[in-house]
Formats: structure tokens, sequence, C-alpha cells
């Protein structure tokens, strides 16, 4: 049985609702059965520095790729992982980490895959926990592992292909990264090449929005409104559109993926995780470079 | 591929990566973990100096460095964020391991030093990718320090 939705006035004007929960709304249920929490973050240590009472960590890099294939882990590795820290089909997991919930929104986008069905975030993420004065601790958590069912992952819904994005090309496409990265400006001395694409610059089309732009000073996300105004008025998405959301590895992207899919309700918005890292170094796919978004090629 | 062996490889460096080694994966965390505790802050010098230090971009936090040599010997100093513990574990390992060494043997720390502790399972291998990046601006800063 789910826990309990939150039912802040905030997250109301949301078009889910119950994929967010706040920092009271956690205090309040920390340690209730059914109810995991994990801790995701962009430093691997992080956790280990302290964290929420009772929480796990799932590590992005370590644990929800595959060590060798550039890809996920399979539906086997996924239950061996997600049962090793107790979490079972049914359970409640509520997601949090640092960097405005950055690693975090990618591990519940990573759930998502294996269509685990109630999956949250904990809006603010870790830096809104500490800053609020309450507890962490250094106690490893204690955990009784659990059977989770072997689910296939579906790619089908939520994670796009380069293929894919080359057929939506003249559909609406995000770039959250940073500015200098989208317009193709190198950001180191000519003597670092920057690792990990061989060209620089934007997929065609794309509009520039900095995944960071839906978040809050204080690492909550903005409120309707505010997202509203970012991605329906200012880059000009409308309801029924097919959106791709891209950075570098995907990662950034899957923050943007869950404004777009849960905050505003943009029914299919998928994340192209070989992003930047692919797309920059893949043979003969168009790219574009400087501030404007660019045509989609002809033919 | 450099080959290393003791007659290249610094004590300290040696020492840090042999404990790594005898370690299994997760408790490597735990001593990259004490290596971040142990990193200093910079000295009051520099604090008052932003501009002396270099921003490794290799590092997907922000962690700013800068290398000295004083009668001879080299000393690292870096600073990173709280909020950083890996990439101040990996500072503080080069930090404490250069410490007091001539330029030429800085210079002959072999360039994949940082593969070869056991951390790219732990800690995976971008991330380690952080620690080779500073490794290299430390070198280059030295060969500039040479230069001049």
């Amino acid at each position: 049985m789910p826990a309990e939705f939150d039912p802040a006035a905030k997250f109301a004007e949301y078009a889910h609702p119950e994929r967010l929960v706040s920092t009271d709304w956690l205090a309040e249920h920390l340690g209730e059965p059914g109810l995991v929490v994990v801790e995701s973050d962009e430093d691997v240590l992080l956790y280990e520095t302290g964290h929420i009472p009772g929480a796990v960590k799932i590590d992005w890099h370590t644990e929800l790729n595959d060590p060798v294939v550039r890809d996920y882990v399979n539906g086997e590795q996924f239950a061996a992982l997600v049962g090793s820290k107790g979490i079972a089909r049914d359970t409640t997991v509520v997601i949090y980490g640092d960097k405005n919930n950055w690693w975090a929104a990618y591990a519940l986008w990573v759930f998502t895959l294996f269509g685990h069905e109630d999956v949250r975030l904990l809006d603010g993420g870790r830096d809104l926990w500490i800053a609020e004065g309450r507890p962490i601790t250094t106690e490893p958590p204690q955990v009784t592992p659990v059977e989770y069912p072997v689910v296939e992952r579906d790619d089908s819904v939520v994670r796009a292909f380069k293929e894919d994005v080359l057929e939506h090309l003249g559909k609406p496409l995000i770039d959250v990264r940073s500015p200098e990265e989208y317009t193709g400006e190198r950001t180191s001395a000519p003597a670092y090449p920057e690792e990990g694409a061989l060209r620089a610059g934007h997929i065609p089309t794309a509009a520039s929005v900095p995944w960071a732009r839906a978040a809050a000073g204080d690492g909550t996300f903005k409120t309707r409104a505010e997202l509203d105004s970012i991605y329906r008025d200012e880059v000009g998405l409308s309801d029924g559109d097919e959106v791709i959301a891209y950075c570098r590895i995907g990662e950034r992207s899957s923050h943007t993926w869950f404004v777009l899919q849960y905050l505003l309700g943009f029914e299919n918005v998928r994340n192209y995780d070989g992003s930047w890292t692919e797309w920059g170094s893949a043979v003969r796919v168009p790219i574009v470079t400087g501030a404007d978004r660019g045509e989609p090629p002809a033919g | 591929m450099v080959v290393m062996d003791a007659t290249t490889l610094p004590a300290a460096l040696a020492e840090t990566r042999d404990d790594f080694l005898a370690l299994d994966v997760r408790d490597r965390l735990q001593l990259l973990l004490e290596f971040a505790n142990e990193l200093p802050d910079l000295p009051e010098r520099y604090a008052d100096h932003p501009e002396l230090l270099e921003r490794v971009v290799e590092c997907q936090s922000p962690v700013y460095m800068f290398v000295e040599v004083v009668d001879g010997l080299v000393h690292l100093h870096a600073t990173a964020p709280a909020e950083s513990p890996t990439t101040r574990g990996f500072a503080s390992i080069l930090a404490q391991g250069v410490e007091g060494l001539t330029v030429d043997e800085v210079l002959d720390i072999p360039d994949d030093y940082p593969q070869s502790l056991g951390l790219n399972e732990a800690v995976s291998p971008l991330r380690v990718r952080g620690m080779t990046g500073m490794l290299a601006r430390a070198k280059r800063q030295l060969r500039d320090h040479v230069a001049a």
C-alpha cells in the first residue's frame, strides 16, 4: 500500500502532486513500514558524511549503470540492487540528493524504466533537509533485504536513443546544458581538450533551458506558474507536444524530464541519455553552433 | 601506458596505493573519506588571493589548486567544498603524496597513478579522471615554474 500523498498546497498545482513530498512530510513519515528513503548524489562519498536517518544510498554510476556496456542495469541486476536495499515492488520510494536533486531525478528516471510505480522526490533534496536543521546521521541503516521481481526494462516510453532523436527533429527538443555548452564555445584551455565529445554545439532546433532554471534558490522546484512561464511561454511548448530533453550524459536532463512530465503534465517526454557525449561524437549527425536554435535538416 | 615501479613512485604515494589496495571496495570509500577529512584549509596567504588558484575543470565539483615550490621543495594546496568529499579526498591524496618532494620527483610521478588506487570500481572511472586532471595540472604548474 502506498504511503499517503503529501497534501501540500504548492504540490496541488502540479500535474502529478503524488510525485513530490516535502521535508515536513518526510520528517513525519520517516520509519513507516512500506517507505524506503534513497539518497542519490553526484558525489559518491557524500552519503557517508551524513544522511537522513534510515536512508539507503544508490549510486548512479557504480550501481545504476552497467559496468561494461554503456547502458543501465538489466531487470535482474535492478531487482538484486533494489531488493538488497529493502525495496519491494510496492514500496513507496522517496529519493533525495545533492545539487537540486539532479542525481535523485536521474535515479527516479531509472526506477521509471523498470516501471516502479510509487517513486517520489523530496522537494528541496538533501540541501534543504540540512538547511532546515533536520537530523542526519552517519549510522548505517538497518536493512532487511527483500525479493524484488525481475521486471524487464522498458526503454520505449521515457527513453530516447539517437535514432529516435533523428526522427524527432522538427519537434520540441530541450538542451539543458550550460549556455556555453549549447553555443559550442570551448570552456577549457586548448591544452586540455574536453573529454567525452569530439564536436561542440547543439542538436538543431533545440531550445536552451539550463536544467537548474527549474529550481528555486533553496533547491525546491519552482511553482507551477513559474515553470509554465519558462517552458510554455518562453520555450513555446504546448499540450500534446512530444518533447525530448538531453544534456551531456542524460543526468541533468532527467531533472527536466521530471519537471515536464510530472510537474507540467506533458504526456510524451523522453530523456535522451546518450546526450551530447554521443551526439557530439557521432558521424554525420547535424549540429548547430551559436545561440540560435537552428533549422531541422532539409529532407 | 606508463609502467609503475618503486623506483619512480614516491614513498608516500606508494604507501597510499598499498593502503587502498589492501582494503575491499567498500572500505576504500571510507579511506577516501578519511583523506577528504584531512585536507587542510588553504594557508591564509592564498585564501586572500583566489587568482593564484587554478580551477580543475576535469572535476565535476569546484576544486581549485595551487602548487608552490619553496627552497626546491613542492607543496600542493587545494580547496574544495565540504559537499564534495570525493574531490577533497583526491586533492588530499595528492597534497600529502607530493609534500616536500623535489620538482623532478613530482614530474616523475606516473600520470596514471590515480588509476592504480583500486578506485575505479568503488568510485567509477569517470570520477577518478578528476584526480588524473589534478595531477596533470600540478605537473604543468611545476613545468611552468621551472621554465620561468
